[in-house]
């Protein structure tokens, strides 16, 4: 019996209603004459405090609350990828066609096209005993997605009778059903699923293939592996949102979900005019074919900005569960985190640090616990991963803030941009004293195995490099840079070599925007390379300064750009002309 | 006791600070307009916070000042508040609440919009992307402006914001068809003379009959700046999207209105977040800021260039901090440069357009552009580096090429940064200075503009 109560309060995206005695704590309820969406999130007595998912601009006291029985839940089928979600699954586009340019209220819609044929190929056979999880056959989502339909997760199993044959259908077909017990179950190609429970699975593994960014910065220095954890704090204005609109345009997963939770309007429009137009590096098809965007912009409804997290983790789960390796990127985390604190502000709950409610830290572990390299359940045996990545906005720019502190403790990456590089125009401006990773160890081994032996050394070197100019840099602000030895002053430009050629990344440069593995590795081992030559031609006596103009330096600097992934052999003249150059100045000495 | 077009309440609970609480109120709804009525017969506005139980918490936008108990009268109206908007605002002064302010009637209106507005779908924006020439070489060269954009200036008391931001709507009017501009300017709680100053600037260049004023000066009530930029907007919306305009919307400042803000929320009793400010500053300042940008299909823009005074020049303070966060980009005027008497002063290092990457380039300003701005950004960021090791080891522990920085640092600002306030720069003329600059610098010095630049435009002296 769905609960059926009045208003009885409004502030903001707060309702009090009572008569609800029947309603269940996260039921979705229908609010007020227009129909607004919410959720219940407090029952005392008959009395439900619900957060409205929508303006609550005009709401009275006295108008109709009705229950749905059914908790927040997400439409998961064939349909998904490529569309604009708001924070509640609702297609941003259909809600256009109902109210226009601005987001109306009270609209109803489906999250995909019910009507639309997919071509379906079958599996398995009538009679086979099935159970949750399993894979009946597949439809083409896009060019890129292949769409296994799987039993629900909740499915009790049985054996499988009235399975179409291979052709087209559209996601109201009843594809089979299951019968155990005496009772039939239909199977569509849809279910749903509720938000905040994660979807099971069979087994977790460690995660230890990295997901590959082109960026060289994460990629070699502070990588993130699939199945990971990731977290991107940053000031404004330090290129947070450049980098994780990078990360997903280039990672080498099959499905990525990108949140706006709480963020620029125009950044959403951004991601859907310029994706349809970027290729996919390995397939060359649009990178749109494989995303799906939930915007829930900063001045939409707070309370579907708490909603659209989930929402965004459970169609990537979703994803996950058929096998494929999917990243999700939430921009930002600390919007999310100051929804909860409005909310928990209205429910007149005790705050903890800074006004954010205590249960801040356990809600952020969570989401990441929701990441993870795993073996779904149900048959054929498939792997599939969830990346979890989220930005985070520190007020002031200040580590030290809650949001950012909590996080730390649940992630495994951390990728601290620092707001005195992005000044310098040092992008992408991740700090690289600041930054950690702890999949390093983890997946030293794919490098080694696919890339070089000499990936795990040369990349040790090359951050000894960087360590060393960081406490030299204290020397010379004190002194000025004539003070230091030669060895050290060559540190000192080997160092800016490396930020410059290799961490630095523009990502607007059509060659640039992307590094493969290969490219990374060789741009790092020629400026190691360079630095071993620059040490022996010192002890050799040539001057410092015939060093630093050399051609190849500036080559060095530009290669970067200058070089495309598939030409390679560039860098091996690189290479040759590096010896040469260095040959040619190794007879001159420093003249007293 | 009812009155013609919503229910009269007598009963009057509590007042504290702006708020008023009305008991026995049987039908109110949220963000409902409520009018009070004074026991003299004066008239004030406001609307409601949060309602139930039989009561309603009303925000006073006029103040409760004067104020009783027993006497004051409120009625809901039965509608949010609305503003009534037509073509005939163009040239005309409002209140903060939007009543006209320059003796003449009403503007006869085309229809009434809610002044919240609804958000934009993000689906139904256009990226923008259109180039605006405002004249000043800092910020066409290196943070360009772009229509749809909200790019606020951020600045310290006492400083050349005001000039900064008059120059901009001056000179940013004269480019293209004149009849498809137009310029909003809100004042929320800024000194007479500094509202006078935008006034008589726009009606210098002309621009004043393209333009509408909505001015809350410092001494009108501190709660009718909560909805003085809601009025603004709604009206620039209006001129935008329904008459296709381009719209500049310039709201100063930005700081007095989170003030309103906070005021409210303590007189509230709500759990503050940061400084006393609200946990929902964030929210609400969106809810300002967002309503920038063009929309698939029509053919205005709404720009908004709002200015806010950081509190003791600190740009981590919360209203810069999470309107950094908010809008795309931001301009700093620096004391430093002010104190030099440098105009505009602006810091180049700390400000930054989000938007600029598409506005510019071949076919909207030039194809070196991007590179050449990338350049300039780098080498005075060496430059202000050498200063501040030569402010340590003097000039004589320099190299030769720290001191071609130091030197690119002194012809930055002397020769592109400075600008009078009615010069008014081409992109050509802005983008040469900027080849000026690099060019003192040696070509193996230059490591982010591709050769096929470099021999184009790099003139060694």
């Amino acid at each position: 019996m769905a609960a059926q109560g009045r208003i009885v309060w409004v502030s903001g995206p707060a309702v009090r209603a009572d008569g609800m005695s029947d309603a269940k704590m996260y039921e979705t309820v229908t609010v007020g004459n227009s129909k607004l969406v919410g959720e219940v999130i407090r029952l005392t007595g008959d009395v439900a405090f619900i957060q409205v998912y929508e303006s609550t601009s005009g709401l009275k006291p006295g108008e109709p609350v009705v229950g749905t029985g059914n908790p927040l839940s997400v439409l998961l089928g064939p349909g998904i990828i490529g569309q604009l979600y708001d924070g509640i699954q609702r297609p941003l586009r259909e809600l256009s066609k109902a109210s226009g340019s601005f987001i109306g209220r009270g609209i109803t819609t489906t999250a995909v096209d019910m009507t639309k044929k997919y071509h379906f190929i079958p599996s398995v056979s009538n009679g086979d005993e099935v159970s949750a999880g399993n894979i009946i056959g597949t439809v083409k989502e896009t060019d890129l997605i292949d769409h296994p339909i799987m039993l629900p997760p909740d499915h009790p199993g049985g054996k499988l009778s009235n399975l179409v044959s291979e052709g087209d259908y559209d996601l109201e077909t009843v594809m089979a059903t299951t019968e155990k017990d005496g009772q039939s179950i239909p199977v569509k190609m849809y279910h749903r699923w509720p938000v905040r429970k994660p979807r099971p699975y069979n087994k977790r593994y460690d995660p230890t293939v990295p997901l590959l960014t082109g960026q060289r910065v994460i990629d070699t220095f502070f990588p993130i592996a699939k199945g990971g954890t990731g977290s991107i704090p940053g000031a404004f204005g330090t290129g947070k949102t450049v980098t994780l609109h990078q990360i997903a345009k280039w990672a080498d997963s099959q499905v990525v979900v990108y949140i706006g939770c709480g963020e620029r309007g125009n950044e959403m429009t951004e991601v859907l005019v310029e994706f349809p137009h970027l290729k996919d590096p390995r397939s060359g098809k649009p990178l749109m074919d494989r995303t799906v965007l939930v915007a829930n912009t900063s001045n939409m409804p707070v309370a579907a900005r708490e909603a659209s997290i989930y929402t965004g983790v459970t169609i990537a789960e979703y994803y996950r569960d058929m096998g494929k390796d999917v990243v999700l990127v939430a921009d930002s985390t600390s919007r999310w985190a100051e929804s909860l604190r409005e909310m928990s502000g209205r429910l007149e709950e005790m705050p903890a640090e800074e006004g954010y409610p205590s249960y801040l830290a356990s809600r952020l572990a969570e989401f990441y616990e929701r990441a993870g390299r795993v073996q779904a359940s149900g048959s054929p045996e498939r792997d599939g991963s969830v990346t979890l990545i989220g930005a985070v906005s520190p007020s002031g720019g200040d580590f030290t803030e809650p949001v950012t502190t909590h996080t730390m403790r649940f992630i495994k990456t951390f990728w601290a941009l620092d707001a005195k590089l992005a000044y310098s125009r040092h992008y992408p401006s991740i700090n690289w004293m600041n930054s950690y990773s702890g999949y390093l160890a983890d997946i030293a081994k794919w490098w080694s195995e696919n890339i070089s032996e000499d990936w795990f050394s040369i990349r040790s070197e090359t951050y000894g490099i960087l360590q060393r100019e960081d406490t030299l840099k204290e020397i010379v602000r004190l002194l000025g840079p004539e003070a230091l030895p030669d060895e050290e002053k060559l540190i000192l430009e080997v160092a800016r070599m490396v930020k410059i050629g290799l961490l630095q990344q523009n990502s607007f440069d059509d060659v640039d925007t992307y590094c493969s593995p290969e490219k990374q590795f060789k741009l790092m081992k020629l400026l190691v390379d360079f630095y071993k030559k620059g040490q022996q031609a010192l002890k050799e006596g040539t001057a410092l300064s015939d060093i630093r103009e050399l051609g190849v330096v500036s080559s060095l600097l530009k290669a970067r750009m200058d070089v495309k992934d598939d030409e390679m052999p560039k860098l091996e003249q690189l290479d040759k002309d590096m010896q040469e150059q260095f040959k040619s100045i190794s007879g001159v000495k420093v003249s007293n | 006791m009812t009155a013609e077009g919503g229910v009269q309440y007598s009963k009057i609970a509590e007042i504290k600070g702006p708020l008023v609480v009305v008991d026995d109120v049987e039908s109110a709804a949220f963000d409902e307009l409520v009018e009070i009525e004074t026991t003299e017969g004066e008239r004030r506005l406001g609307k409601v916070l949060e309602v139930g139980n039989g009561k309603a918490i009303v925000q006073v936008f006029e103040g409760t000042t004067g104020l009783s108990i027993s006497g004051t009268k409120a009625k809901f109206v039965g509608k949010v508040m609305e503003m009534p908007v037509s073509k005939e605002v163009l040239g005309r002064v409002f209140d903060g609440l939007g009543r006209p302010k320059d003796g003449l009637p009403d503007p006869i209106a085309d229809k009434f919009v809610d002044i919240n507005g609804e958000p934009m779908n993000p689906e139904q924006r256009e990226y923008p992307k259109d180039f605006i020439q405002t004249g000043v070489s800092v910020i066409d060269g290196l943070m360009t402006l772009v229509r749809g954009q909200k790019l606020p200036i951020f600045s310290g008391s006492g400083m050349s914001h005001n000039l900064l931001a008059a120059q901009i709507a001056r000179q940013a009017s004269v480019v293209g068809k004149q009849d498809d501009f137009a310029v909003v300017f809100a004042a929320i709680g800024v000194q007479y003379s500094e509202a006078e100053y935008f006034r008589r600037s726009l009606e210098e260049s002309g621009a004043l009959k393209r333009s509408v004023l909505f001015l809350n000066t410092a001494d009108d009530p501190a709660i009718e700046r909560i909805i003085t930029p809601r009025v603004a907007l709604t009206v620039a919306e209006y001129l935008a999207f329904d008459l296709g305009m381009h719209v500049l919307v310039v709201i100063t400042d930005m700081t007095n209105y989170a003030e309103a803000l906070r005021e409210i929320s303590a007189a509230r009793e709500e759990v503050p977040g940061r400084k006393g400010y609200p946990g929902y500053l964030y929210t609400d300042l969106s809810t300002l800021y967002e309503r920038a940008g063009k929309l698939n299909g029509r053919k205005g823009s709404v720009t908004q260039v709002p200015i806010l005074t950081m509190p003791s020049d600190d740009i981590t303070h919360p209203i810069p901090d999470l309107t950094g966060y908010i809008t795309e980009g931001q301009i700093v005027v620096g004391r430093d440069l002010f104190r030099q008497g440098v105009y505009p002063p602006i810091n180049i290092l700390s400000s930054l357009s989000r938007l600029m990457k598409d506005g510019i380039g071949e076919g909207s300003t030039r194809e070196d552009h991007s590179e050449v701005s990338n350049q300039v950004y780098d080498a005075y960021s060496r430059a202000q580096e050498v200063r501040a090791l030569a402010g340590i080891v003097g000039k004589a522990g320099l190299t030769e090429i720290d001191l071609k920085y130091m030197d690119v640092g002194d012809t930055f600002e002397k020769e592109f940064l400075t600008q009078a306030t009615d010069e008014n720069r081409t992109i050509e003329e802005t983008l040469d200075l900027m080849w000026k600059i690099v060019s003192k610098l040696p070509r193996n010095e230059i490591t982010k503009i591709k050769d096929k630049y470099v021999e184009k435009y790099y003139k060694e002296e």
